[in-house]
């Protein structure tokens, strides 16, 4: 089932549901038709967007709020935070192509920053789904959670089958191994399976964890990477600041669990822009670009250095 | 449907706007408050809630409700206090104005009873209010949202990019009222970013205007009575007041939007409120009991 189809059941289902967008219907073009007037659209108007949504939210409205991830998290953001996010209501936002998925726009089109913005909402739940089956599987537990949400829309084709009955907020391993974990979120787990399957070859055993949400951030999952390899390497198409990492950063110190981290992010500028599958690759985020960052972390490790002298 | 609170008797709406306008200036001391521009929306709040606003302090959750959503928070002294007068506070409670233990602090915030959303950044609350109105459309409902903006917050693009979206969808339930006391926080609209004419701003953004003098119950009589200006658009109203409102020591001045003051220049504005004729200085008594 798609992402479109499971708001049209959802909504279906549940008469508080309003779909809303702010001229942004790539992912909900048949929404309008299937939902009738509980589909708004407010026009290019990003602001109005979430305030709007957090007044049909006070009426007691479960708002599904579609924008393009830069401008509804960015131009928006002090909508969000203080309409959605200091009444505490329930509007889930749709950010549209974040991360590397807005591809040849260009910066201005680039959420690489997000994550990090969403986290500095207290209260504001972040789900990034790596596939559209997780994103439409989750769905219904996100619009029956009483929170707002930021959704970092991602529809490609699943490359795993993802486990069943995922409970919302748990991580998903997705392969065990003792050698290195891996921590990936969004669609760069295509990207992180195709690493594993190099370092499988080369004989290097990898756990592999889909993160899913960010906000909260499944701590244990974090805590168990940490645990079982000395080394840790987190992977995102976001900022080295205030994602993941940070969020591992924070937690691993929180727990007192200690070990080589290692972040693969967009370092302190904007990524070039370009095609999806040249992006990947230009910015190394590609298989075989992961698989040789991580060999090249290995070989550093502390113990691994002394092995060789 | 709420039953509205009908004060009929211009005296009555008189003599509270009165006690509004004193415990404003009440709220001025240990702190003070945006005195300039709360002075300026007394008379209107206090009509609004008075004959206008079907909404009962006893059942403020009810579905069929009228809204108001006060979009210029900072005249939050003046929804205070005009919330004191029909019941949604109790008696004494204006005293804890930014009182550690208790939550009226400088801007409006929903724990407190009649307050329906928070507000403090300008800009907000016209889309709040669209939402609001989009959803009693939905249901087709009876209630009416009213959202009282400030002149200078006519600054903020959001106001106009939902003075947009509010005609697109023709929500003629929703009731934009500008307190237009000719002043943003420090300067005079006119000479910082001018907004005249204002009424055809918005005629031109689709919306029925009326412009009324926000300071006689009179002219309200004759356009907020008779809600709504116009059916199929959203309805703007354009007040024209005077900041600082009821102290001519006060008014139209650039320098008396936020004022603290002490107990003896209280006294002293409160003297000057009623002409200079105090009976007895003190405490505002509620001379008047409600039938609510």
């Amino acid at each position: 089932m798609t992402y479109e189809e499971k708001i049209i059941e959802i909504a279906a289902a549940n008469q508080r549901v309003v779909v809303m967008t702010a001229e942004n219907r790539s992912a909900i073009r048949r929404v309008p038709a299937a939902l009738g007037d509980r589909f708004i659209d407010v026009g290019i108007a990003e602001q109005t967007l979430v305030g709007a949504a957090a007044g049909l939210a006070l009426r007691g409205r479960i708002p599904i709020a579609h924008g393009i991830a830069a401008f509804l998290t960015m131009r928006a953001f002090e909508f969000i935070r203080s309409d959605a996010g200091i009444a505490g209501l329930p509007v889930k936002f749709v950010g549209w192509q974040p991360g590397l998925l807005s591809e040849a726009n260009g910066p201005t089109h680039q959420a690489i920053e997000d994550v990090a913005l969403m986290r500095a909402i207290p209260g504001m739940e972040i789900f990034c789904p790596a596939d559209n089956a997780e994103l439409a599987n989750a769905m219904t537990a996100i619009v029956d959670r009483p929170d707002p949400c930021y959704i970092r829309f991602n529809s490609s084709e699943p490359v795993v089958s993802h486990s069943a009955g995922q409970e919302y907020g748990r991580a998903e391993l997705i392969s065990g191994g003792s050698d290195v974990s891996i921590m990936v979120y969004g669609f760069l787990l295509r990207e992180a399976i195709k690493a594993v399957a190099i370092l499988k070859g080369c004989g290097v055993s990898v756990r592999l964890v889909n993160m899913r949400t960010l906000n909260p951030l499944d701590e244990d999952a974090v805590v168990a990477c940490a645990e079982i390899t000395r080394l840790v390497v987190t992977i995102e198409d976001h900022l080295l600041t205030g994602g993941l990492y940070t969020g591992v950063v924070e937690t691993l110190q929180r727990r007192r669990t200690f070990c080589e981290l290692r972040p693969i992010a967009i370092a302190g500028r904007w990524f070039k822009p370009a095609l999806l599958e040249d992006a990947i690759n230009y910015e190394g985020f590609s298989g075989e670009h992961l698989a040789s960052k991580i060999m090249r972390y290995l070989e550093q490790m502390p113990g691994r250095m002394r092995a060789v002298q | 449907m709420q039953t509205q609170l009908k004060l009929n008797a211009s005296a009555e709406l008189e003599a509270i706007v009165a006690r509004v306008r004193e415990n404003i200036i009440r709220m001025s001391r240990h702190g003070g408050c945006f005195l300039g521009a709360s002075m300026s929306c007394a008379d209107l709040l206090t009509y609004l809630y008075g004959r206008v606003l079907r909404i009962d302090p006893r059942r403020v959750q009810d579905r069929d409700r009228d809204y108001l959503l006060l979009s210029k928070g900072h005249a939050s002294a003046a929804l205070y206090a005009v919330l004191a007068e029909f019941g949604f506070l109790s008696d004494g409670r204006l005293d804890n104005h930014l009182r550690l233990h208790d939550s009226l602090y400088w801007h409006p915030n929903s724990s407190i009873r009649g307050v329906e959303f928070h507000s403090g950044s300008l800009g907000h609350l016209l889309s709040v209010g669209i939402g609001i109105a989009l959803d009693i459309k939905l249901r087709r409902g009876p209630s009416r949202v009213f959202v009282i903006l400030g002149d200078g917050e006519l600054n903020e693009g959001s106001v106009w990019e939902a003075t947009l979206v509010a005609s697109a969808k023709g929500l003629d339930n929703l009731i934009a009222i500008v307190d237009r006391n000719g002043f943003q926080a420090n300067a005079r609209t006119e000479d910082l970013i001018p907004l005249e004419p204002l009424a055809g701003k918005f005629e031109s953004f689709g919306w029925a205007c009326e412009e009324i003098d926000g300071h006689s119950f009179d002219e309200m009589d004759r356009v907020l009575g008779v809600l709504p200006v116009a059916h199929g658009k959203p309805n703007a109203i354009v007040a024209r007041t005077v900041r600082g409102k009821g102290l001519p020591s006060m008014e139209n001045r650039e320098d008396r939007w936020f004022v603290a003051s002490s107990e003896e220049e209280a006294a002293s504005m409160i003297e000057e409120l009623y002409g200079g004729k105090v009976e007895e200085p003190g405490r505002a008594e509620r001379k008047l009991k409600l039938e609510l």
